[in-house]
C-alpha cells in the first residue's frame, strides 16, 4: 500500500554504502577498498580506520585504480573501488572493459555522486550516461539503489556475488522509506499494486515515483509501482507480469533516456510485448549547477513530471 | 641453474613457433615477439617458480603479466613449451573458436593468462594489484611484468609508477622492452621517451639494465633484480632488444611490428632458426 510508504527522515545513499563497508570489513576478510582521493565523500573512513592494511589510496589516478582492482581480484580479493560516478565509468571505460569485464574480474565499482542531484558542482561531474555505458559491458551487473537502507543492503549483497558489479548511488540527503530488508540482485521490488499503469523507477527517482503515485491514486488512477534496483540483469518476468496487467508504462530515472532503465524496458517490451511507454529521464542534454530539487524540476525529473507522463501514456493506451 | 645452451635451444624453437604462428594466421606481431623471445624463455624456463597446472590466483608462485599483449605469439609459445597447454594448439592462433586470441585473454580459459591485454598501459596496474594481494597474504613470491617502450607513452603507466613507489611495492619486477620502435616508426620520431632511466629513477624506482638478446646477460640482470627486490623499491629493468631478433630481414626496423611474412619470407626466416624441440 502506497500510503504505508513514508519518509523516515533523510540520509544520503552514500552513507548507506559507507556503513555497509564498515560491516563488510568485519564480516569478510577478503574485502578490500580502493579510493581515488575521495575518502570523505565516499564515507569509508571507518573501514579505513578498522582495516588500514586492506585499504589502498591511489590518489587522483582512476585508471590505475581499476587495474589494481583487477589484480587484487585475480589474487582472490574482493576489491571495492570508490570515487564519483563520472570518474568510475567514462574516465576509465577502456580499463573496465579490458581488465575487468572481458577478464571477468570480481571487482565492485562503487560510484557516488551520480546524476543531477550531485547539484552545485555542475555538469562536469553530473554523469547521466553511466548506466548505459556499464550495462553495455557483457557480464556486468548494474545496480542503482533508491535509499540509504537499500544502498547498504546492496553493498553487502554484491560481496556474495562473484562477478563485476557497478553500484551507483548519490550525494544528497534523501528520504529513507524502504526500511531494512534483504537485497536480492536482479529481483524487482513491487511497492504498490495497481491496474491502470506500470511505473518502473530506479535510484533517487523511486521516491519521486512514490510521491507521484500517492497523488495519482488519490485521483483514482491505479498504479503498479515497481522499484527496479537492478537494471542488469533486468527482472524481465516482473516487468512483463506488470505490463500484461496494465498495458502501459512509465519509467523514471536520474539518467539520460538513451541507455537508461527505460531503454532496457523498451527493448524488452519491443521484443515480447509492445506497449505504449513514456520516459521520465534526461532528454539528451547536460545538467548544470543548482540545488538537487531545482535541477530535478528543470530537467523534468520531478514527481509532477511522473504524473504528467502517466496521464499522457494513459491517453495512448488502447 | 639451467645450461645456457639449453635455454638458447628453447629460444630458437620459440622463434620458429612465432614465425610459423604468424605466418599460418597471416596476421600478428612478429617483430616484438622475436625481440623478447630470449627474455620470456629465461623467465619461464629458469627464473620463475611457476606451476603449469595453472591456478588463476597465482598463490605461492611467481606470476607474470604481459602488458604489451600484441606479442601474444611469443607468450603462447613459451606457455605451451612450458606445459600450460598442448603445442598443437598453437596452430589455432588467431583463428575462429581458438583460445589463442589475437591478443591474450582469459575469456576462453587459456591456462597461463590471468588478465586480457592489448589495449596498452594497463598491465602494470594489474601486476601491482597482485603484488599487493601477495603482500596481504604473506606470500613471498615475485610478480613480473613486461611492457613495451612505446607503451610508456600511456599515462596510466606513470600513474602506476607513482603508486608503486609510494606504496613501496617491492615484490614487483617490471621489464621494459626497449627496442626503440613502435608502429609509426622510431620512438624518437613518434614521441621521444627522453631520459627513460631518469624518469623511472625520479619516480622512485630502482633502475637496472640488461641486454635482452644475450642469454647470459639476461640471467645476470634478472638475478640482480631478484636480489634487489624486497628492499622498499619497485624495480624496473630497461632491457635493450632488437625488434625481429633472430630473423635478419626483420631486424632493426619497425616495419615488421605487425605484419605477417608470406610463404617465401617464412621459408627464409625458418632457415635461420634451428628446430630444436620439434615444430607444432
Amino acid at each position: 500500500m502506497i500510503s504505508n510508504i513514508v519518509s523516515e527522515g533523510k540520509k544520503a545513499t552514500r552513507n548507506g554504502f559507507g556503513d555497509a563497508m564498515t560491516e563488510l570489513g568485519q564480516q569478510n576478510p577478503n574485502v578490500v577498498a580502493l579510493c581515488a582521493d575521495l575518502v570523505g565523500s565516499l564515507k569509508i573512513q571507518q573501514f579505513i580506520a578498522n582495516h588500514p592494511e586492506r585499504f589502498f589510496q591511489v590518489g587522483i589516478a582512476e585508471a590505475n585504480m581499476i587495474g589494481i582492482a583487477a589484480g587484487l581480484a585475480t589474487a582472490g580479493k574482493i576489491p571495492y573501488t570508490t570515487t564519483f560516478a563520472n570518474f568510475s565509468t567514462g574516465r576509465v571505460y577502456d580499463q573496465i572493459r579490458q581488465s575487468v569485464a572481458y577478464s571477468h574480474k570480481n571487482v565492485k565499482i562503487c560510484a557516488s555522486h551520480a546524476g543531477l542531484t550531485l547539484g552545485e558542482d555542475g555538469a562536469t561531474h553530473q554523469i547521466l550516461e553511466d548506466i548505459g555505458m556499464m550495462k553495455m559491458l557483457p557480464g556486468f551487473t548494474v545496480i542503482n539503489p533508491c535509499d540509504y537502507a537499500q544502498t547498504k543492503a546492496a553493498t553487502l549483497a554484491i560481496a556474495e556475488h562473484h562477478g563485476p558489479v557497478y553500484l551507483r548511488f548519490g550525494r544528497p540527503g534523501w528520504p529513507m522509506f524502504m526500511g531494512d530488508q534483504p537485497f536480492e540482485i536482479g529481483k524487482a521490488l513491487p511497492l504498490n499494486e495497481g491496474s491502470d499503469v506500470s511505473i518502473f523507477a530506479t535510484g533517487h527517482l523511486v521516491w519521486k515515483a512514490v510521491e507521484a503515485v500517492k497523488e495519482l491514486e488519490a485521483e483514482g488512477i491505479s498504479c503498479d509501482l515497481i522499484n527496479i534496483h537492478t537494471i542488469k540483469p533486468l527482472d524481465e518476468e516482473a516487468v512483463l507480469d506488470s505490463v500484461l496487467k496494465t498495458k502501459c508504462v512509465v519509467t523514471a530515472e536520474e539518467h539520460q533516456m538513451n541507455g537508461g532503465l527505460g531503454d532496457s524496458i523498451a527493448q524488452l517490451l519491443a521484443r515480447k510485448l509492445p506497449t505504449p511507454m513514456e520516459f521520465v529521464a534526461v532528454k539528451d542534454s547536460f545538467g548544470e549547477s543548482g540545488t538537487p530539487d531545482d535541477l530535478l524540476k528543470k530537467y523534468g525529473l520531478d514527481s509532477s513530471d511522473i504524473i504528467s507522463a502517466v496521464k499522457s501514456v494513459l491517453q495512448r493506451k488502447k | 641453474m639451467a645450461d645456457i645452451n639449453e635455454l638458447k635451444c628453447v629460444a630458437s624453437q620459440v622463434r620458429r613457433d612465432i614465425v610459423r604462428m604468424v605466418s599460418m594466421a597471416k596476421s600478428g606481431h612478429p617483430g616484438g615477439s622475436l625481440g623478447c623471445a630470449d627474455f620470456l624463455t629465461a623467465l619461464y624456463f629458469e627464473v620463475m617458480d611457476h606451476d603449469p597446472a595453472f591456478n588463476m590466483n597465482g598463490k605461492n608462485e611467481d606470476v607474470f603479466f604481459l602488458s604489451n599483449g600484441h606479442i601474444s605469439p611469443l607468450w603462447y609459445s613459451v606457455l605451451s613449451r612450458s606445459g600450460y597447454f598442448k603445442t598443437e594448439e598453437m596452430a589455432t592462433f588467431r583463428k575462429i573458436n581458438s583460445r589463442l586470441q589475437g591478443h591474450p585473454a582469459t575469456h576462453e580459459g587459456l591456462p597461463g593468462v590471468r588478465v586480457a591485454s592489448g589495449s596498452l598501459g594497463q598491465g602494470l596496474s594489474v601486476a601491482i594489484g597482485v603484488a599487493l594481494a601477495k603482500r596481504l597474504d604473506g606470500d613471498d613470491k615475485t610478480i613480473y611484468a613486461l611492457t613495451g617502450d612505446g607503451e610508456l607513452q600511456e599515462g596510466q603507466i606513470w600513474e602506476a609508477a607513482m603508486f608503486a613507489a609510494h606504496h613501496k611495492v617491492d615484490n614487483l619486477i617490471v621489464t621494459v622492452d626497449w627496442n626503440g620502435q613502435q608502429i609509426d616508426g622510431a620512438n624518437d620520431d613518434v614521441i621521444s621517451l627522453g631520459d627513460l632511466e631518469g624518469k623511472w629513477r625520479t619516480f622512485g624506482w630502482e633502475v637496472l639494465h640488461m641486454n635482452g638478446n644475450d642469454m647470459e646477460d639476461l640471467l645476470r640482470g634478472l638475478r640482480e633484480a631478484k636480489e634487489k627486490s624486497r628492499k622498499g623499491k619497485p624495480i624496473v629493468i630497461l632491457m635493450k632488444t632488437e625488434m625481429g631478433a633472430g630473423v635478419d630481414f626483420m631486424m632493426g626496423t619497425h616495419k615488421w611490428h605487425g605484419v605477417a611474412p608470406n610463404a617465401e619470407q617464412t621459408e627464409v626466416a625458418l632457415a635461420q632458426l634451428e628446430e630444436t624441440l620439434g615444430d607444432f
